[in-house]
């Protein structure tokens, strides 16, 4: 059977880039085009407004009648009869070097500071493709940060994704700072990449980043991609492509250890949440589409070590919890897909802690295979473990002493206020500054179960009691 | 083959086209769709349109593209060689994939699930004259060390027929035909190799009650909330509560033959995790690697969504067809949230009415067919095979009313609730004692009551009953303090406490803790309750309970899983002693 309809290679490649003029309809970051040659699923399309300004898009849904394009710089300021698309016939793509490090750019990675950016070393799809299962290497090799309540008790592996669930008004941007600042690998001489990717902050966000950046002297090795709260929402669904389509070749092409902040992920599902609305699909919580996950998913799973490619990506994304509610869809999905979460405390806040990170809901699932003999040391399994269960059992000491009064309390529910005290003062917190080494965080660790009766640790050896336990 | 066409797209709305010019297009039909052949398959016809769902990402797939039959339904390869192998969602070799197209999975490349190129060596268990029927065993082939695969005659092929030709002894492609029957005066070649549309339940004899637990060496599982096999378990739990971890620990430890292990939607590094670990540990009933019994499926979060849709029917079919080799088949599904998130998806495109949360009206006839798939069967052959199905569900919010959680605990009759709260205070397995339940208890009583002296029954009752007493004693403790309750109802909460801590809680990274046997179970359980019995004696005779709980013998008793080894279950027996000598000793002073 012969289609006469049907397009060769040839003919693709002869149609592409050509030229239509005059929208059917504009509707927020959509337009509608009809009269096309067929066009594929996902292409790269370019919208030249009435002025000669050039707008990238990408085709949402195509058929024979109509073709929906997003453009991610917006429509605004465009006319129906005086918008002209080109169909390029490719998927969006992103030109990719080394160059790009020391560079702001747009959403898009395009520069923003005005100047040129050099050619780069080839066009990547920034959807990237899904690693395959059997080619990634499971992370393992710890990174310290400096940062007690992260090294003693959430970890962070290299090559894992890990989100700071945080709150409005809540120092999440110090402490992605710190930990970009301070993170190293012990033993190994090597220095982070940092990728860096702002949807919808504020100006402000960005300079606080970039200053600090500048100040430890890594800004050169810093490639930031700002789509600021004042830019177009719907860029912000493409910001993190864009970064993570950059860490990528970075990693596995240029074998360094990238280390990508996203901030922040709430205006990223925020965008998805507008267009979907104006889609007209149907939505699952919280009017977010259906699809939250998937489309989250494929971010976040863009991370890892792969087997035989020296680089790594590690993840550190940081998203607002709208209301503080961890049950909200945004870090509940996120808390499904990433490998663990840290995260903020209100109160903690309020009373001064920093970094204000509660550690019983917060977790880092690869911490399992990082810590211990040889890698930190071999106390930490059973030390992180105990110091968990002792301080679960603190806030309902706290509670009971809140209906009896302290006094009234048993002379061991006294030992364990105290414990929580020491706890969240000498172990979590800390200066913004303060780099400790994990074997200090693991000795205050040991300080604040001392405090406790040895009989009530059973998570430790009676052999680490009797090497770091000093009551 | 001779490639025909079917029609072509109308309308690309990411995995989800339409097809005009619909022909003679079979429903569930297996398409191709574009130059790139895109693997989907139609799932709905109506005057001369199609829709198709496309099993891989449709970007560059435009109006007008060609759409291939292949005239068959989307179907599994069943033969020797899927143990050991990983697979995505519709069974193509992810290995295989790797070395043809590197480190990213790329599109429209395919290659045959079970190998042409790997010969195994066939040995037959017929001879010509024999009479054949649907199931029969034609010969067998050393899958693994572990695994000796039975080659099946086709479940539908003819009724009945007899062998005019079988291969001799010998090593065979799966492709090359190996026996040759005659039914009615048609003749039918066989090959090692069979397919079967992952859609259709395969057909078995008769299903047979359930009596056997399925042993996981999860203490809180196997002691307090028993999965039979042939069984169906639902763990649901919001994010970190451990589902992953439980069903690893399963997959690990439990004495199925055969493990079915789907990453539906789930992280790429925890199959990677897998893949890692399992060729290097032991198998402790068989000294064999775990990794020469399990099969995986992985299709994770960031792979096609309609291939996750898909995954669940693959891994529930490769089950089926180790059952109907005599099989105990355990598969587990990571998760079945994600699943149904991804019918969900795809009914949207579709745009169908949707019912509760966006989902379609057919979620819950889905999850039932999916579920009855489970059974302990009489299989065509007169063996007997079974399937356990381990369903992870995620609700959102950890909010256990949502609908997948809720239409999920309709159709499985064993239910592992895991609790946020245990998670934190890291009280692992997370399984709350409170809110758990198994309906296989019953069954599986006479076995454990035949493998523990007759007390399996009694003494699970006995812990209950306190775990419940215990909450309501937490009640008045929250409002006065544990000061004012006698020491008789204290000690209540302290054998709780030691209870939790000693037995409930299982530390999956230690190496004894891992996994315990029946014995050490059985023993570990009776040692607390003789703890319990005895204390509270101790009690009455006017014993103060600090003075119990300060026994070096209940330190012993709180760490006896890290420190007794599952091969050396009689240090149990002596800390018994240790313990009814110590409380004796106390127990004298006060007497006098
Ligand atoms: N039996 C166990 N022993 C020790 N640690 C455990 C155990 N079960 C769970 N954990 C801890 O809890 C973490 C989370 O467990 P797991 O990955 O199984 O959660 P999950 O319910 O599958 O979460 P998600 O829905 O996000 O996939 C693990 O990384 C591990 O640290
Ligand atoms: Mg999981």
């Amino acid at each position: 059977m012969k289609n006469s309809n049907m397009l060769t290679g040839l003919d693709r490649v002869l149609l592409s880039g050509r030229e239509y003029v005059g929208a059917d309809k504009i509707d927020g970051p959509l337009v509608f085009m009809r009269n096309t040659h067929p066009i594929g699923y996902g292409e790269l399309v370019e919208c030249i407004d009435q002025y000669g300004k050039v707008r990238t898009g990408q085709v949402l849904d195509t058929s024979d009648e109509v073709v929906v394009v997003q453009l991610f710089e917006g429509t605004s300021g465009l006319t129906l009869p005086g918008t002209k698309m080109r169909f390029i016939g490719e998927p969006l793509t992103l030109d990719v070097s080394e160059q790009m490090l020391g560079r702001v750019l747009n959403g898009l990675g395009k520069s923003r500071d005005g100047a040129m950016l050099p050619r780069g070393e080839g066009h990547r799809d920034v959807n990237g493709l899904p690693i395959n299962p059997t080619s990634r290497e499971y992370p393992r090799d710890f990174i310290q940060s400096g940062i007690s309540v992260l090294d003693g008790l959430t970890t962070l592996i290299q090559g894992q994704k890990l989100p700071i669930f945080s709150g409005n008004g809540l120092p999440h941007n110090q402490l992605a700072a710190q930990i970009a600042r301070q993170a190293k690998v012990r033993g190994a001489d090597q220095e982070f990449a940092i990728v860096f990717a702002a949807m919808g902050v504020k100006y402000d966000v960005a300079r606080f980043f970039i200053d600090s950046f500048e100040e430890s002297g890594v800004l050169s090795n810093v490639a930031l991609f700002l789509s600021l709260a004042d830019d177009p929402s719907i860029e912000r669904i493409i910001t993190p492509r864009s970064a993570l389509t950059l860490a990528e070749h970075l990693a596995f092409e240029k074998g360094k250890h990238v280390l990508v902040i996203m901030t922040d992920m709430t205006n990223y599902c925020e965008s998805l949440r507008e267009i979907s609305t104006l889609r007209g699909e149907i939505p699952s919580r919280k009017g977010y589409p259906g699809y939250l996950y998937s489309n989250l998913a494929e971010l976040y799973e863009r991370s890892g070590k792969i087997a035989g490619r020296d680089g790594s990506i590690t993840q550190l994304p940081i998203l607002t919890m709208p209301n503080d509610d961890i049950g909200h869809p945004i870090p509940d999905l996120t808390g499904y897909i990433t490998e663990g979460q840290i995260v903020f405390d209100r109160e903690m806040h309020a009373r001064g802690i920093y970094p204000p990170i509660n550690g019983l809901p917060s977790l880092s699932r690869l911490m399992k295979d990082g810590i211990g003999e040889g890698m930190t040391r071999s106390d930490h399994p059973h030390l992180a473990n105990q110091l968990f269960a002792s301080y679960s059992h603190v806030k309902d000491v706290r509670n009971l002493a809140s209906v009896i009064g302290e006094e009234e309390l048993t002379v061991l529910d006294q030992q364990y206020l105290e414990f929580g005290d020491f706890f969240e003062r000498k172990f979590v917190h800390q200066a913004f500054d303060e780099d400790r080494s994990i074997e200090l965080t693991l000795d205050i660790g040991w300080k604040a179960l001392s405090l406790l009766p040895a009989e009530e640790l059973q998570r430790v050896t009676d052999q680490e009691i009797e090497q770091h336990y000093r009551s | 083959m001779q490639e025909r066409i079917v029609g072509q797209v109308k309308r690309v709305n990411g995995p989800v086209i339409t097809v005009k010019g619909i022909t003679d297009a079979m429903m569930m039909e297996l398409v191709n769709v574009g130059e790139q052949r895109l693997v989907g398959e139609l799932v709905k016809l109506s005057g001369t349109e199609a829709i198709v769902q496309v099993y891989e990402d449709t970007t560059g797939i435009s109006p007008n593209d060609n759409v291939y039959g292949t005239g068959m339904p989307l179907s599994v390869e069943l033969g020797p060689g899927i143990i050991g192998t990983i697979y995505d969602g519709i069974q193509r070799p992810l290995e295989t994939l790797r070395n043809v197209g590197g480190d990213y999975i790329q599109r429209g490349i395919n290659r045959p699930s079970l190998s042409r190129e790997n010969s195994w060596m066939f040995e037959p268990l017929v001879t010509v004259g024999d009479e054949v029927t649907p199931g029969s065993i034609l010969g067998q082939v050393v899958e693994t060390e572990r695994v000796l695969h039975k080659i099946l005659v086709p479940p539908t092929l003819f009724t009945k027929g007899t062998i005019v030709e079988i291969a001799p002894k010998g090593s065979y492609s799966v492709d090359r035909t190996i026996a040759i029957v005659e039914y009615e005066g048609q003749t039918f070649q066989l090959t090692m190799m069979q397919r079967w549309p992952i859609r259709v339940p395969r057909p078995v004899r008769e299903r047979l009650a359930l009596h056997t637990p399925l042993i996981t060496g999860q203490r809180v599982i196997d002691m307090m909330f028993p999965l039979a096999k042939g069984g169906t378990v639902a763990i649901p739990g919001g994010f970190g509560t451990g589902k992953t971890m439980t069903q690893h620990a399963i997959a690990r430890w439990c004495d199925a033959d055969i493990i079915v292990y789907i990453g539906c939607g789930e992280r790429g590094n925890e199959m990677t995790d897998v893949l890692r670990e399992f060729p290097r540990l032991i198998d402790p009933r068989t000294g064999r690697s775990l990794m020469e019994r399990t099969v995986l499926i992985a299709n994770t979060s960031n792979m096609p969504v309609s291939a996750r849709e898909a995954s669940i029917y693959t891994g529930i079919t490769l089950a089926e067809y180790y059952r109907d080799q005599g099989f105990h088949v355990a598969i587990m599904a990571d998760s079945t949230s994600r699943w149904a998130e991804a019918l969900r998806e795809l009914s949207g495109r579709m745009e169908e009415m949707p019912a509760e949360e966006g989902f379609p009206a057919y979620l819950p006839t889905r999850i039932a067919e999916f579920y009855e798939r489970a059974g302990y069967m009489k299989v065509l052959n007169n063996q007997e095979g079974s399937v356990s199905v381990i369903g992870a569900v995620s609700p959102p919010g950890g909010d256990f009313s949502e609908p997948v959680t809720q239409h999920t605990r309709r159709f499985v009759r064993c239910f592992w609730a895991l609790d946020r709260s245990l998670a934190s205070a890291r009280h692992y397995p997370a399984i709350g004692w409170l809110e758990s339940y198994s309906e296989y208890v019953n069954d599986v009583a006479a076995w454990w009551d035949e493998h523990s002296d007759g007390s399996w029954r009694e003494s699970r009752s006995q812990i209950m009953d306190l775990l419940q007493r215990e909450v309501r004693l937490q009640q008045i403790v929250k409002l006065v303090g544990p000061d004012a309750l006698p020491d008789s109802q204290n000690f209540i909460l302290e054998v709780c406490s030691l209870f939790k801590n000693a037995f409930l809680q299982q530390n999956a990274f230690d190496d004894i803790d891992r996994y315990s046997t029946v014995e050490k179970q059985i023993g570990m359980l009776q040692l607390i309750l003789s703890y319990w019995r005895l204390g509270s004696e101790a009690i009455k005779k006017g014993v103060p309970m600090v003075k119990i709980r300060r026994m070096k013998v209940v330190q012993d008793i709180a760490r006896m899983k890290f420190s007794v080894d599952n091969d050396d279950v009689g240090e149990l027996d002596r800390i018994a002693l240790r313990l009814e000598r110590s409380l004796g000793q106390l127990g004298g002073m006060y007497e006098e």
